[in-house]
């Protein structure tokens, strides 16, 4: 990518930054819009946008070991994944890719090395993002997952209060309220996606509710969330056109903003501030006018709503899936409840839900024997970590009383590791207990669909039966 | 040999046995001290062995480095006298030393 398109960019970020307390910060998004779609006329645009068009991936052993791909978005719907990663881990450990539609990358695949980049966050940056591809051109939000110490730790510091003890022991009785709400409307003996009826329907609820959205309308945070992490140019995934993004940045702009002056208007009039995420930007010193720096503030929600969507969402269903595909787990499940907790860090390493993080080095670093040179962009291939024989035996197995399960590397490791730990692990847990209490059997019918993307391992539809407990 | 008591954040307390040269981490994985995770097995890199030592013991335990202080900050139960249990090696003068637990392993 040209440093020319970099700068321009770092230009209107501050033009964006210097008129945001005059201009509507929605209205500034869709002035960028228009500036990008000149730009692009006059310059042509920054990268060719990849275009992602489904045929059938090849059988890897009939490969060169130069041309694996990780990031073909299909690996995982075709679920080749497993032998892609496992050829990579066996023979290029750390694999450079010198050709592909989001640019050269390097790929680290054994437990081991990725705990290692993941840990040398001096060697490894996390700037400026953590997904394979380059955010939509015009758009460079800014999210502390992607940005380094110090500016890092102390943003990082100003909203992991939202997942506090005290705000998890406040949340698991009311988790335990709406998830049995929904498990309670669902139909019985009869053939229904689980997908959007209950993965969705829970997560979009926890949403709301952290970021004290307005409840009615909680499913533009998951519509948001789905355009944002599905981005082609990012990760490969089914929104091509860039436009839409900016249509869903300038909607989600025009939203938050509109929630962060109420809150700070309720403030004034002498309300107690609350723990949802807002309230506790505006009461940091160093968070209190993020509403003044747009492509953060954006940012952040962003990363707070995707981090908390598609990660919740698709281990809910994929933990369906795993006990369908090793049913006698189902049954020790059923002899042993109190094997919950196991199988939920269990269920996240078996999911994981996010394949890969990506890290630029930072000056040349030698890993088992490459040379991976200062700029170069590293993947870190969760997924493929979370299944290395060498960390856990019979890795592709879902066993919900393995040993050792929690330490599986779905949340990362070191100053990135996933602030939401602990809540996605009780809304898991939650979700369990409260469907052992009510169904003999959740049967999963017909093949699951899985999304297009390199980076989310999900699912979009998985069609299930229940039978009520007798 | 010598004994270390861990004190959970409801007040029950857990007297274990070690021998010198483990890591406090180690120490609490393998006596089933309930409220210490270990999640990444001593590397340093995810918080989930946190403890706060009793402040008369605090300098027995050594200092933090750069790794420790960094992943201690992400905690929001980070006390004054806080350490992660696996950068924490066992010496015979810890004899005695009680540390408390957290109520979450962030």
């Amino acid at each position: 990518m040209s440093t020319q398109f970099q700068a321009i960019e770092v230009i209107q970020t501050k033009v964006v930054n210097a008129t945001s307390k005059v201009v509507p910060m929605h209205w500034q998004i869709r002035a960028l819009k228009q500036v990008v779609k000149a730009k692009k006329k006059i310059f042509g645009p920054r990268r060719p946008i990849p275009e992602f068009l489904e045929a059938p991936i090849p059988d890897v052993s009939t490969l060169a070991i130069e041309d694996i791909d990780l990031s073909n978005p299909f690996l995982y719907r075709q679920d080749q994944w497993r032998a892609y990663y496992k050829r990579l881990r066996d023979e290029a450990p750390v694999h450079y890719l010198k050709n592909s539609p989001f640019g050269p990358f390097w790929s680290v695949t054994r437990f081991e090395d990725i705990l290692f980049v993941d840990k040398s966050h001096e060697l490894f940056s996390s700037e400026p993002l953590i997904v394979l591809g380059d955010s939509p051109e015009g758009l460079p939000v800014e999210m502390f997952i992607a940005m380094d110490p110090p500016k890092h730790d102390v943003q990082r510091r100003s909203v992991q209060g939202v997942v506090a003890p005290q705000n998890l022991k406040e949340m698991e009785g009311l988790i335990r309220v709406r998830t049995g709400e929904v498990l309670d409307s669902l139909p019985r003996n009869k053939v229904f996606n689980w997908v959007p009826t209950v993965s969705k329907e829970l997560t979009g609820r926890m949403l709301a509710t952290l970021l004290d959205f307005p409840y009615e309308e909680r499913d533009k945070l998951i519509d948001w969330s789905d355009r944002l992490s599905g981005t082609a140019a990012a990760t490969g995934g089914e929104f091509s056109d860039e436009d839409n993004i900016f249509d869903a940045a300038a909607d989600m702009a025009w939203s938050f903003s509109k929630l962060w002056r109420d809150k700070e208007a309720r403030r004034v009039a002498g309300e107690a501030p609350s723990f949802d995420l807002m309230s506790l930007l505006q009461s940091s010193k160093d968070t209190e006018d993020l509403i003044n720096r747009p492509m953060e503030f954006i940012g952040n929600l962003a990363l707070l709503i995707v981090g908390g969507n598609d990660t919740t969402r698709n281990s809910m269903s994929g933990g369906v899936l795993a006990l369908n595909q090793f049913p006698e787990e189902f049954a020790k499940l059923k002899a042993k409840p109190e094997l919950i907790p196991n199988m939920v860090s269990e269920i996240i390493r078996w999911q994981t839900p996010l394949a890969h993080m990506r890290r630029v080095a930072t000056q040349d670093v030698e890993l088992r024997g490459q040379i991976i040179k200062k700029g170069d962009r590293v993947l870190m291939w969760y997924a493929s970590g979370n299944r290395d024989e060498r960390k856990f035996e019979n890795p592709d197995d879902f066993i919900i009383d393995r040993e050792g399960a929690r330490n599986h590397i779905a949340f990362g490791y070191g100053i990135h590791r996933c602030m939401g730990n602990r809540l996605a692990e009780l809304q898991l847990r939650i979700l369990w207990e409260e469907l052992l209490k009510r169904f003999e059997n959740i049967e999963v019918v017909g093949e699951p669909e899985r999304v297009q993307s390199n980076f989310v391992r999900g699912y979009s539809k998985l069609m299930v039966k229940l039978t009520a407990k007798s | 040999m010598g004994k270390i008591t861990f004190i959970a954040h409801d007040n029950t307390e857990q007297v274990v046995q070690f021998e010198a040269g483990d890591s406090l981490m180690q120490i609490a994985v393998h006596n089933g001290v309930r409220g210490i995770d270990g999640d990444c097995g001593g590397e340093c890199a995810c918080g989930t062995c946190h403890v706060i030592v009793a402040r008369e013991w605090f300098d027995r335990t050594g200092t933090p480095g750069d790794a420790e202080e960094q992943m201690l900050s992400m905690t929001p139960e980070r006390a004054k006298t806080s350490r992660l249990g696996c950068q924490v090696k066992t010496t015979e003068a810890m004899d005695g030393m009680t540390v408390r637990l957290p109520e979450f392993q962030m």
